[in-house]
């Protein structure tokens, strides 16, 4: 059974392509075959992330087209050998594909893996449509920013309205010390705010950047957003995992400024 | 520092929660504050008919909470109404 996981948010620059990266790296390294897709065609990025922007030959609308055969098009991971990459087109735009196209496309590549994964363009124009197309499950990244906050939930009202049921939320970016002295929202206010299901916080790390540079996602490697990034992989694919408590800390203080605020 | 903040200025994430909650009840039913404040009024215009209420500290929220069969979110209108005098207006008539 394949699971189709499209990763959107709305706004552009939460960390829709670095979040891709990371679970489909992290399912391949639990021994599942996993298909990224990136869909932003003009503005791909996902290849670099992935470290793999020298390997491509033919993409995503090539493939579409019928100018070669999917499989032609699909670039092995250098590391992990269940992982594959469909590079999208670097000179075309987003009107090169149909949302029928790409659900066509995608019911023909199930067969051969766990799960594949839509890396989703920002805004909700025709990129959007495409991304969401072919896929059965969402991924909603935001970052805990009123902008972000806001465009997240008009897409979570586009996927309700085009009938997704599963739909998660990871929240990106998380700067627990803001948290703790009142200038960040918390996960817990974002995830009322949204009222979709948690899936994974992924706090602020340098090592995201740094791992974006190398391009190897760093899932696993014991950094604290490569930790965060391995449990939304487990429960992903459906494991119980807890949340890491980082903001333990601050439910003391929490509580302390709850009751000076109702005097 | 700290003490002088808790009592004196709203944090910033409290700022940022709250502009989002007004926000999004706009953004979700594409329906202007404007427009829940005369909804507001209304309702309490109608129930007033009938019970004493505390029209001030009245609300009126769309939240995404309900449930609908298919087990999907659908909006949902939400009037929190304080009843200050049930009785006297069913004695009176």
């Amino acid at each position: 059974m394949c699971e189709v996981i499209v990763v959107t948010s709305g706004k552009g620059g939460v960390g829709k392509t670095t979040t891709c990266a990371n679970v489909g790296t992290g399912l391949a390294k639990m021994g599942k075959k996993v298909l990224l897709i990136d869909t932003d065609i003009g503005l791909r990025n996902l290849d670099v992330v992935m470290g793999l922007e020298n390997r491509i030959v033919y993409n995503l609308v090539d493939v579409v087209e019928g100018k070669c055969r999917s499989k032609q098009a699909m670039i092995k991971d250098k590391r992990n050998p269940t992982l594959y990459l469909l590079p999208s087109a670097q000179t075309r735009d987003k009107s090169a594909i149909r949302p029928e196209q790409m659900s066509k496309l995608i019911n023909q590549l199930k067969p051969q893996f766990d799960f594949i994964i839509l890396d989703c363009p920002a805004g909700i124009e025709q990129g959007f449509k495409n991304a969401i197309a072919g896929a059965d499950r969402a991924l909603v990244v935001t970052t805990p920013e009123v902008s972000a906050i806001r465009d997240a939930d008009r897409i979570i009202g586009l996927l309700e309205a085009n009938n997704f049921e599963k739909i998660d939320l990871i929240i990106n970016r998380l700067r627990f010390d803001l948290v703790k002295r009142g200038d960040m929202m918390s996960s817990a206010d974002v995830v009322d705010i949204l009222s979709i299901p948690l899936i994974g916080i992924v706090p602020d790390d340098e090592n995201v950047v740094i791992s974006t540079n190398q391009g190897e996602p760093l899932v696993g490697n014991g950094s604290i957003a490569g930790t965060a990034y391995q449990n939304i992989c487990g429960r992903v694919s459906g494991e119980e995992v807890p949340f890491i408590e980082f903001e333990k800390g601050i439910s003391f203080w929490t509580k302390v400024s709850g009751i000076f605020k109702k005097n | 520092m700290g003490l002088h903040n808790f009592f004196h200025k709203k944090k910033s994430s409290d700022i940022a929660r709250d502009r989002l909650k007004i926000l999004l009840i706009s953004d979700r039913v594409n329906c202007s504050p404007e427009m829940m404040e005369m909804i507001k009024n209304d309702i309490a215009k109608v129930i007033s008919k009938y019970m004493k209420i505390d029209d001030k500290s009245m609300e009126v929220q769309i939240t995404k909470k309900g449930t609908s069969k298919k087990g999907m979110k659908s909006p949902f209108l939400y009037v929190n109404i304080p009843i200050i005098d049930l009785n006297s207006y069913f004695y009176k008539g």
